[in-house]
């Protein structure tokens, strides 16, 4: 049997859709994220990764995608919610994978270099500095001036936290000025890539890849 | 908590803290849930782990029983320690309790299974 080029999309019927006024709903981002790790599967699977992380995981759709075509790798999410923390571990059970969901703030309680893989859809809407910070459903979506505020602090973590051989996926809107974001990863001395991009209404999104 | 994800977090980032590892696990309660054996998946994690730290860890909620001190250098064609290691790595969960900052004494709660490490601003280093 030839290797599925496909990713498939959790199922996510088991969530009430009360909880969604707690956690991020996913939406045409989440969907384009799991769309660029598709577009990327042949890369990822040469990789084979050993770790696997998305920060920031709400309902968990898109690392439990993940879980589900690379069933050798182990998955952890974190989230600051600590309700889309839960919301992430019944998506991946209910889809049979195994996830480690941590409430945390970005990724700042792990060891070096573990992580083959980083996934990030940032909070990307640009906002008062105010607005972002929170533990809420605010905090999904707020992301201050430039809509980079947590994405910039994250960046900073990243070369300490990625393996030196590891990719990391991070989902942007032309708001956040996705040429800045190359220019400072290119300063910590990361390669990038564009994944996909797409536009949604009036917001165009997109996936960049880094790596060394 | 699976006791992989406890082989990956330290509390360096507490304000103070130099190493901050390995967290002390107190385990109030112990969830084994069986999971399918994947040799594959135990043989490429067990070089990326610190396996003292599992060892203690597994020995602190009393599940270090049959589980060898040391990895031997042939371990992937010992299927019974495969299996151990299995058993430790992915079927093991604290469900409730708490981790602990070795140098600082922050205690972080696990609840669901879930560990809770959100600092306050004045935490942070």
């Amino acid at each position: 049997m030839a290797a599925s080029t496909k990713m498939k999309t959790p199922y996510q019927n088991h969530i009430d859709k009360a909880d969604f006024d707690h956690v991020y709903e996913p939406a045409e981002d989440s969907f384009l994220l799991i769309d660029a790790l598709e577009k990327d599967l042949h890369y990822l699977k040469v990789k084979n990764p050993t770790f696997c992380l998305e920060v920031g995981s709400g309902s968990g759709v898109v690392i439990t995608a993940f879980g589900m075509a690379f069933p050798n790798t182990f998955c952890i999410s974190t989230d600051i919610n600590f309700k889309a923390c839960e919301m992430s571990a019944t998506t991946a059970n209910y889809n049979n994978v195994l996830l480690e969901p941590v409430n945390m703030d970005l990724i700042s309680f792990f060891v070096d270099k573990k992580f083959d893989v980083i996934i990030f859809n940032p909070p990307y809407v640009v906002t008062k500095t105010e607005e972002c910070g929170g533990t809420d459903i605010v905090a999904s979506w707020a992301g201050g001036v430039k809509g980079r505020e947590v994405t910039d602090r994250l960046l900073n973590m990243i070369p300490k936290k990625l393996a030196e051989d590891g990719t990391f996926y991070l989902l942007l809107i032309e708001e956040n000025i996705p040429n800045e974001v190359v220019e400072i990863m290119k300063i910590y001395g990361y390669k990038s890539e564009l994944v996909i991009k797409r536009r949604v209404r009036n917001e165009h999104q997109l996936v960049l890849k880094f790596y060394k | 908590m699976k006791l992989i994800t406890h082989n990956m977090l330290t509390s360096k980032c507490l304000k103070g803290v130099t190493t901050g590892y390995p967290l002390s696990i107190k385990a109030t309660n112990v969830k084994v849930t069986e999971v399918d054996f994947n040799p594959e998946f135990i043989t490429r994690i067990i070089p990326k782990l610190d396996w003292d730290v599992l060892w203690s860890a597994a020995d602190s909620i009393g599940h270090s029983e049959g589980l060898p001190k040391t990895v031997e250098p042939k371990f992937e064609d010992d299927e019974e320690f495969l299996k151990k290691a299995h058993r430790v790595l992915l079927e093991i969960e604290v469900e409730e309790g708490h981790l602990t900052c070795p140098e600082s004494g922050r205690q972080f709660p696990i609840s669901k299974g879930i560990p809770n490490m959100l600092l306050t601003e004045a935490e942070v280093q």
